[in-house]
């Protein structure tokens, strides 16, 4: 399911409480995600709900591990997670929490950082890879693999140290697993 | 070396303290404890087949025996952050809890920031601020690699720091006034000699005195913005008494605040209460100076302040 079907959910299951989304996304400060499409005023806009059942769908992350979290999008579709509150909209700010999501686009797309911050909580659509895989994976580089699972982005795991930990997003498709990990999270391991 | 010449009279031993100097010095990590154990972390490097030894004074710091602790799986992960064993000094000094406010007022690139946060267990709020744009990247870097989710990055000029972005608008800034702060001011960084050999190259008595009068500044305006009660850290990695104990007695003077004493379980000296002519407020003899020589490690001088109510 894409994003705009997941949000188009909301929207369609909605009656006339819902409000007219008026304003525009102001990419120069940080706007809380409302908590349901009824809240949305900015158009385009990913709702809390809708951020939270994706991890529960595409990764099977419990939603209460983000009860502690607040969301917000600062750059288009950019949305971030941050431990606590901040007034609303929050302006003269450069970072809150961590960058999580990217929205606004057909399929949205988890940062590595918060697969790796999140993803031990991921109980589907992880892919467990040997060492020499694992290390292919955090080089960047892209590789064949047999796997029955969904297409679409994917959470790389091996075990460290007795424990199956997350090494990022990966995008699996036509048999092929493509490291998502950015260049400056790339590593000759 | 030359610049040191001016501390032979204070440095006890000075002859082994210039000597420490001009060793090099090993490469030491933290560990994330957000991320994993310290026993987790050392069982990866083994797993690497990298050996690693313990600190005996923090059980957080580790001596893995790699020219490359980047290039590892407890790195890679974030169960590990590069930080010099003194640098782990000043955040365990302030001693910040779950959900309390803390302020880093010169952060990048992060390594007191995160190890604040893992501290706080990811609870309540670290704001980390720099003025130099520049290492804010690495700051964020950093935050996002180690899986920190509750700092909130500020580019401000520490020494006007506003509170304004904190504050709803029926707010003052008492309402969000921090409870506990850190200054680990930008220095002359003397002390980080063995890992810098350049560090003394451009070294001048004007440059140590124009950076204490911006070391001023900030530590007064981060006592400013913490709560009566609060704990402010003021840390360097430098020797020189001008941007040091000399810093503190100008605070001491201007803002209502107190230099206290402190454990800190590595050998270490007194503040000095006086340097060549100058003489200073005898609570500064609170603070703490770490030399190379005492345990094999960089340089470092640490304090300790309690805000009192104005």
């Amino acid at each position: 399911m894409t994003a705009d079907e997941r949000d188009g959910e909301a929207m369609q299951s909605n009656d006339d409480r819902e409000q007219e989304p008026t304003d525009s996304n102001d990419g120069q400060q940080f706007d809380r995600l409302p908590e349901t499409a009824t809240d949305r005023t900015v158009e385009g806009r990913a709702t809390r709900e809708a951020v939270v059942d994706w991890w529960e769908e595409r990764f099977g992350v419990d939603p209460a591990v983000f009860d502690d979290h607040t969301f917000w999008e600062k750059g288009a579709g950019k949305v971030w997670a941050f431990a606590g509150d901040l007034p609303n909209p929050t302006r003269d700010v450069e970072a809150a929490g961590m960058t999580f999501l990217r929205t606004r686009q057909e399929h949205w797309k988890p940062t590595t950082d918060a697969a790796q911050r999140f993803g031990r909580h991921a109980t589907r659509n992880t892919i467990r890879l040997g060492e020499d895989a694992a290390k292919r994976f955090v080089a960047g580089d892209d590789q064949d693999l047999d796997w029955d699972g969904d297409w679409g982005y994917v959470i790389g795991v091996h075990d460290v140290a007795g424990r199956e930990e997350p090494l990022g997003v990966g995008l699996y498709v036509y048999g092929e697993l493509k490291s998502m990990v950015p260049k400056g999270r790339q590593r000759d391991v | 070396m030359e610049p040191f010449e001016r501390y032979r009279d204070v440095v006890d031993d000075f002859d082994a303290f210039l000597a420490a100097c001009q060793r090099g010095l090993p490469m030491a990590v933290r560990v994330n404890t957000l991320r994993a154990t310290p026993d987790e972390a050392v069982a990866a490097f083994e797993a690497e087949g990298v050996d690693v030894e313990r600190v005996d004074w923090h059980p957080h710091v580790l001596v893995p025996d790699t020219d490359k602790p980047g290039s590892t799986w407890p790195t890679y992960h974030g169960w590990t952050h590069g930080q010099e064993e003194v640098s782990a000094i000043p955040a365990t000094v302030l001693d910040p809890q779950p959900g309390e406010r803390v302020f880093d007022a010169c952060a990048a690139p992060g390594s007191k920031a995160t190890q604040l946060s893992a501290m706080m267990d990811d609870e309540g709020t670290v704001v980390a601020n720099d003025n130099n744009l520049g290492r804010l990247s690495a700051l964020r870097f950093n935050t996002e690699r180690l899986g920190v989710t509750n700092t909130v990055v500020t580019n401000q000029d520490a020494r006007n720091f506003s509170l304004k972005p904190f504050r709803d608008d029926d707010e003052d800034d008492e309402a969000v006034a921090f409870d506990r702060a850190l200054v680990d001011a930008p220095c002359s960084c003397e002390g980080t000699i063995r890992k810098n050999p350049d560090a003394l190259d451009d070294w001048n008595l004007g440059h140590v005195e124009q950076v204490a009068s911006v070391q001023k500044g900030i530590l007064r305006r981060a006592v400013q913005v913490t709560k009566p009660g609060g704990v402010v850290v003021y840390s360097t990695c430098t020797f020189a008494p001008e941007e040091n104990e000399a810093v503190l007695d100008h605070v001491l003077a201007e803002e209502s605040v107190d230099v206290v004493d402190y454990d800190l379980p590595l050998e270490h000296v007194d503040g000095l209460t006086e340097f060549q002519e100058e003489t200073y407020d005898p609570r500064v003899a609170n603070a703490k100076r770490v030399y190379p020589h005492h345990n094999d490690t960089g340089g470092f001088f640490t304090a300790k302040l309690e805000v009192t109510a104005a």
